[in-house]
C-alpha cells in the first residue's frame, strides 16, 4: 500500500493536536501513538483493548465530551477530541 | 459518503425479516430472504457488513471471498443499520419489537421474523497479569491491525488455541512485527490427528501451509501455554511453559485466546434452546421458538464457509413451509462434521483451570479476584455477593472462562443485552409514529 498517498486527519488526543490516517479507528490511532493505558479499572489498573470488537469494554475513552465510547468501534473524524485515563 | 442526516433518522423500521448480525451468516440470510422479494433489515455493531472474518483493512478493498457476497448484499433490497447495538428483542402480536441504540439514538425494529446471526467471541482463561495493557485477544490483534494499528517492529508472543493463531501469525509477521512464538496448548498427536483429518478439505489444508509459510521465522510449538503476564502499567514479558519447564520472553504485546465460543445472549433472552454452548437449529436454521432462526458461529462454530451456507438455507426457509435445498444440506452436514473434530482437538488442556491464583482478577469490569469466587456454589450467586459479570461487558468476557474453571451454568440474560442510555431504555414511540421502509440508505452511514 502506498503510504504517503493516504489523506490525513488531525485529531487532539490528551490535549495534543497528531495526524493520523484516515479511516483508522480511535483505538488504532491510540495504540500508534503508544497509548496503552486507555481507560483506569475500577481498583485503579491501567488498562486497554483486547477483544477489539466491541465486546470486552476495555478500550473506553472520552470522545468529544462523551465518556466511555469504545475507541475500537469508533472511526477516528478530523477534529476529533480524545481523552484517555490519566495514568499513562 | 451521502448518508443520512440525523432529521432522517428513522423511529421504527419496518421489516418482514430483521437479521441481527452482518458477518457471512447474517449476509447470506439477508440476501436470499431479499432475492424472495421479502423486506429485509439488518442490524450489526460494526462499521460496515462483514463480521470480523471479513473485516476490511482500513483504505484496502474487501477480499476476494467476501466481496460477492458485499456486492451482492449492497444490490439487494436488504438494509444495513451499522454501528448499531441490539438492546432488547420483545416479542409482540405481530412479531418482534427490536430496540436498537446507534449513535445515542434510539430506533425500533418491527418483523416477523428474526434471524439470530450473532457470530461468536474468544474464549479467555484469565491468568495472572493478563489485565496488563498488551495482552490482547488473539482475532482482537487482528482486528485491531485491520483497523490500523501499526505493528512493525512490535515483539508478539500468540499463544492460546485453534486455527485462528495461523492466520493472525501470518498477518502481525507481514505487517513487520518481531514474532517470537506461536504456542498451541493442545498437544501434538492432538494437531497432528486434526491436520490428518484435514485431507478431506484438502483447501483447509493448503490454506494452513500457506499461512505457516507466512510466518516461518516463528517458532511454533504445540503443548505449550502461558502461565503469567509481566510488567508495571503494561507488558513487559511472558512466563510460558510445556508443561516440564517454565521459561520468560521479554515481549510488547501478547495475543492469547482459546478458540471461539457463540454468542447466545440474545437467543437466550428469547427462550431459545442452547446446546453445547450454541444455539439449536433444526435442519431449517429453526431454533425452538416460533419465527426465530439462527445461522453462523452461533449455532456452533464452523467458519465462514459454514455460516453462508446456513444463512443461505435461513434466508430461503425464513416466512415459508418450504425445505431447505437437498444440495445446501448436504453441504452444510459435511462442514460440520469437520467443525466438529476441531472442537474436540483444540479443547483446553486440564492445566489451564489452574492458571488463576485466588488474588488474580478474573473479570475485568469489576475487578473481581478469583479468590473472591471460587467458593460460590453457582454464577448467581458470586454476581449477588461480588458483582463478578456485571460491569459494562455484562460477563461476556470472563464468564465463559469461569463455565470451564468452575463449571457454572449460565445465569439468566435480561435486556438490556448492551449497556444502554437511559434516553434509549425510556424512549417511547408515539401513538401516530409511522414505520419506515425501505430506508433510502444505509443508516451507519450518518456516523460518518
Amino acid at each position: 500500500m502506498a503510504r504517503g498517498v493516504q489523506p490525513r486527519i488531525s485529531i487532539v488526543v490528551n490535549g495534543d493536536r497528531v495526524e493520523v490516517p484516515a479511516g483508522i479507528t480511535v483505538a488504532a490511532a491510540l495504540f500508534n501513538l503508544g497509548v496503552t493505558a486507555f481507560r483506569t479499572s475500577v481498583s485503579g489498573e491501567p488498562r486497554g483493548p483486547v477483544c477489539a470488537m466491541g465486546v470486552c469494554f476495555e478500550c473506553r475513552v472520552t470522545i468529544d465530551s462523551r465518556p466511555h465510547e469504545r475507541a475500537c468501534l469508533t472511526p477516528a473524524v478530523d477534529g476529533m477530541h480524545i481523552q484517555t485515563a490519566s495514568i499513562s | 459518503m451521502t448518508g443520512m442526516g440525523v432529521d432522517s433518522f428513522p423511529e421504527i423500521v419496518a421489516a418482514d425479516v430483521a437479521v441481527i448480525g452482518a458477518g457471512p451468516g447474517g449476509i447470506a440470510a439477508a440476501v436470499s430472504a431479499a432475492e424472495r422479494s421479502l423486506r429485509v433489515v439488518v442490524v450489526d455493531r460494526g462499521l460496515e457488513p462483514g463480521g470480523q472474518i471479513w473485516r476490511r483493512k482500513v483504505n484496502a478493498t474487501a477480499a476476494s471471498d467476501a466481496q460477492p457476497w458485499l456486492t451482492r448484499l449492497a444490490d439487494s433490497s436488504a438494509r444495513t443499520i451499522n454501528g448499531a447495538s441490539v438492546v432488547d428483542v420483545r416479542p409482540d402480536a405481530d412479531g418482534f419489537e427490536i430496540l436498537v441504540e446507534s449513535s445515542g439514538r434510539p430506533m425500533r425494529i418491527w418483523a416477523a421474523d428474526v434471524v439470530l446471526a450473532t457470530g461468536a467471541r474468544e474464549l479467555f482463561i484469565p491468568f495472572d497479569g493478563w489485565t496488563l495493557p498488551g495482552v490482547m485477544g488473539i482475532g482482537g490483534t487482528q482486528a485491531l491491525l485491520k483497523s490500523g494499528a501499526s505493528f512493525a517492529g512490535k515483539r508478539v508472543v500468540i499463544a492460546g488455541s485453534g486455527p485462528l493463531m495461523l492466520p493472525v501469525a501470518a498477518s502481525l509477521a507481514d505487517a513487520g512485527a518481531k514474532l517470537l512464538l506461536v504456542a498451541e496448548q493442545a498437544d501434538r498427536s492432538a494437531v497432528a490427528r486434526f491436520a490428518s483429518g484435514l485431507w478431506k478439505t484438502p483447501a483447509l489444508l493448503f490454506q494452513a501451509a500457506r499461512y505457516r509459510a507466512r510466518f516461518l521465522s516463528a517458532r511454533y510449538a504445540t503443548g505449550t501455554w502461558v502461565t503469567a503476564a509481566h510488567g508495571v502499567d503494561r507488558l513487559q514479558s511472558v512466563s510460558i511453559t510445556d508443561g516440564r519447564r517454565t521459561w520468560r520472553e521479554d515481549v510488547d504485546v501478547l495475543c492469547t485466546g482459546y478458540g471461539l465460543i457463540p454468542n447466545v445472549e440474545i437467543a437466550r433472552l428469547l427462550g431459545c434452546d442452547i446446546r453445547d454452548g450454541a444455539i439449536a437449529v433444526d435442519d431449517r436454521q429453526r431454533t425452538n421458538v416460533d419465527h426465530i432462526l439462527a445461522v453462523g458461529e452461533a449455532t456452533g462454530v464452523g467458519g465462514a464457509p459454514l455460516s453462508l451456507i446456513e444463512g443461505s438455507i435461513a434466508g430461503t426457509t425464513v416466512g415459508s413451509t418450504d425445505a431447505a435445498s437437498a444440495h445446501l444440506t448436504r453441504r452444510r452436514a459435511i462442514l460440520v462434521e469437520a467443525a466438529d473434530r476441531m472442537l474436540n482437538v483444540f479443547a483446553p488442556r486440564e492445566e489451564l483451570r489452574s492458571l488463576p491464583h485466588a488474588d488474580t482478577i478474573v473479570c475485568r469490569c469489576e475487578d473481581v479476584q478469583y479468590g473472591a469466587i471460587q467458593n460460590a456454589v453457582c454464577a448467581r450467586q458470586a454476581k449477588l455477593y461480588t458483582r463478578v459479570g456485571m460491569g459494562q461487558c455484562q460477563g461476556r468476557t470472563c464468564m465463559p472462562g469461569l463455565d470451564f474453571l468452575l463449571a457454572w451454568q449460565a445465569d439468566t440474560v435480561r435486556p438490556p443485552v448492551e449497556p444502554a442510555l437511559v434516553s434509549v431504555l425510556s424512549s417511547e414511540v408515539a401513538d401516530d409514529a409511522t414505520p419506515t421502509f425501505p430506508l433510502t440508505s444505509s443508516v451507519g452511514e450518518a456516523y460518518q
